[in-house]
């Protein structure tokens, strides 16, 4: 394994989990990975600030197979491989509804679900008061599935980087990908601010970034920068295990192991920012997301919040990521588009991205994943 | 900051020592001796290190342990102590129950 200077096997540009844990996946297959991330921090995106769901319920069913595959072989055991204890748990999924409306809502993706093979159902307010006797009375039912769960992601993510860098990756931090370049009509070269790497295979896994640096060889994936805010409580007596998350969007999150609770919701103006670049928060988003909270838990208003934040993520024009082979441009890989739901199924689609990448047959079929999918809808 | 910062680099062994069980983040409750760990196990940010140990996360945000934190890194990893960024300070500046911010419209 090289471990240093500026070539590889495979080059894979973002240190976020994809990046990480596809750099673990491919050096445990025995290639030489660099990772290059632009930022300063390993999982400095959507990785560190996303609210910890792992789950297998609401999601668009071509995502399914992926996201299952991952919950049954990886997450259970991901301490174990990792040496570190991520704080899975898989206690189970509530998405709350308080009117007709919601439930139609919740009924739907359901049954799509059900159609998948997930082993999830409608429960009524008589049930979901069982589950979760913390809850309002005006929930008047829930989707319940039992198998999904939540993880600590910055643990998560950090693991990951920890045991591929074991591993002998070369990860380097600061090193912000400007461009790629052809050779001999195969990817070859990484350009940088600074420095130019180069590789056989270059996988780019940069999220909304992911856009320009596919751009400079040709290809454009339709991503679009969206704002997502969360907060934090103080640790809190230990109250319910569940991942938590309504119809209506109004919150999602859950208790950690620390006894803190981590939320997120949307405040409505996703996506209409007037600065999209910067990480700052704007006094919208926690009040409106601490509404939705307490709409659902009113015995939560004591609890105080020490932290807010913010973080982007970068839905695709069809709200699922793209895990793709560029045939186009030979050697060239893209995961990214994981439209704010990339975390509980980053390791299952990274196994199956290192297998890709490594031209092996891939445990789960990804060609519903496919960068040239895109089409006018006329 | 942005600076090229290579992870391969060699920073050495990590070599126990006489004070490791000392707590640095009394809040999490995080020793001087994990904090050294984590930087031998690849964690050279202050930000990395806060969100793999937890220190900073506390009731203090870090008030207290900040500049501990930083100064056992910053040696840890043989660089400059002015050289590592802060992690990023954030709203609320004070702990504020959840009704307080819900009635922020």
């Amino acid at each position: 394994m090289n471990g240093t200077g500026n070539t590889a096997d495979v080059i894979i540009i973002g240190g976020g989990i994809i990046g990480s844990s596809t750099a673990y996946y491919l050096a445990k297959k025995g290639v030489d990975v660099l990772v290059l991330e632009g930022s300063d921090n390993i999982g400095n995106g959507g990785s560190s600030r996303n609210g910890g769901g792992v789950r297998q319920s609401g999601r668009d069913p071509r995502e399914l197979p992926v996201v299952m595959w991952g919950i049954k072989n990886l997450w259970p055991h991901l301490n174990e491989e990792l040496g570190v204890d991520v704080e899975y748990a898989q206690k189970g999924n509530l998405r709350l509804g308080m009117t007709p409306a919601h439930m139609k809502i919740l009924e739907n993706l359901t049954d799509k679900a059900k159609a998948c093979g997930l082993d999830v159902r409608m429960i009524d307010a008589k049930e979901v008061k069982e589950i979760n006797p913390y809850l309002s009375d005006k929930v008047i039912g829930a989707s319940w599935c039992p198998t999904d769960g939540h993880a600590n992601p910055l643990k998560a993510t950090l693991a990951y980087y920890r045991r591929a860098r074991g591993l002998g990756v070369h990860f380097i931090t600061g090193e912000k990908v400007i461009g790629l370049k052809k050779l001999r009509g195969r990817v070859r070269q990484v350009i940088t601010e600074n420095n130019v790497y180069e590789a056989g295979k270059v996988l780019v896994a940069a999220g909304f970034e992911s856009r320009f640096i596919l751009k400079s060889v040709g290809i454009d994936v339709p991503l679009a920068k969206q704002k997502m805010q969360c907060l934090v409580t103080e640790a809190e007596p230990k109250m319910f295990e569940q991942m938590l998350g309504t119809a209506d969007a109004d919150f999602y999150g859950h208790q950690t192991r620390h006894g803190s609770f981590v939320f997120g919701g949307s405040c409505g103006q996703e996506g209409f920012e007037l600065d999209k670049q910067g990480l700052i928060s704007n006094s919208l988003g926690v009040p409106s997301t601490c509404r939705g909270i307490l709409k659902y838990f009113p015995g939560l208003e004591n609890a105080k919040i020490v932290r807010g934040w913010t973080g982007w993520i970068d839905p695709s024009a069809d709200g699922i990521p793209v895990m793709s082979r560029i045939e186009e441009v030979p050697g060239l890989y893209a995961a990214c588009g994981f439209t704010g739901h990339g975390f509980g199924i980053a390791p299952g689609a990274a196994y199956n991205l290192a297998q890709l990448v490594a031209d092996e047959a891939t445990a789960v079929d990804l060609s519903a994943f496919r960068y040239d999918r895109f089409k006018a809808r006329i | 900051m942005n600076e090229v910062n290579d992870r391969s680099r060699d920073i050495g062994e990590f070599v126990p020592q006489a004070d490791d069980d000392m707590i640095i983040c009394r809040c999490e409750e995080i020793t001087k001796g994990e904090i050294r760990r984590a930087v031998h196990d690849g964690m050279w940010t202050i930000t990395e290190i806060r969100r793999f140990l937890r220190c900073g996360m506390g009731l203090c945000q870090g008030q207290t342990c900040a500049r501990l934190v930083k100064d056992i890194a910053a040696r840890e990893c043989g660089v400059p102590y002015s050289s590592l960024e802060p992690a990023t300070s954030r709203a609320p500046m004070r702990a504020a129950e959840m009704k307080i911010l819900a009635n922020e419209k």
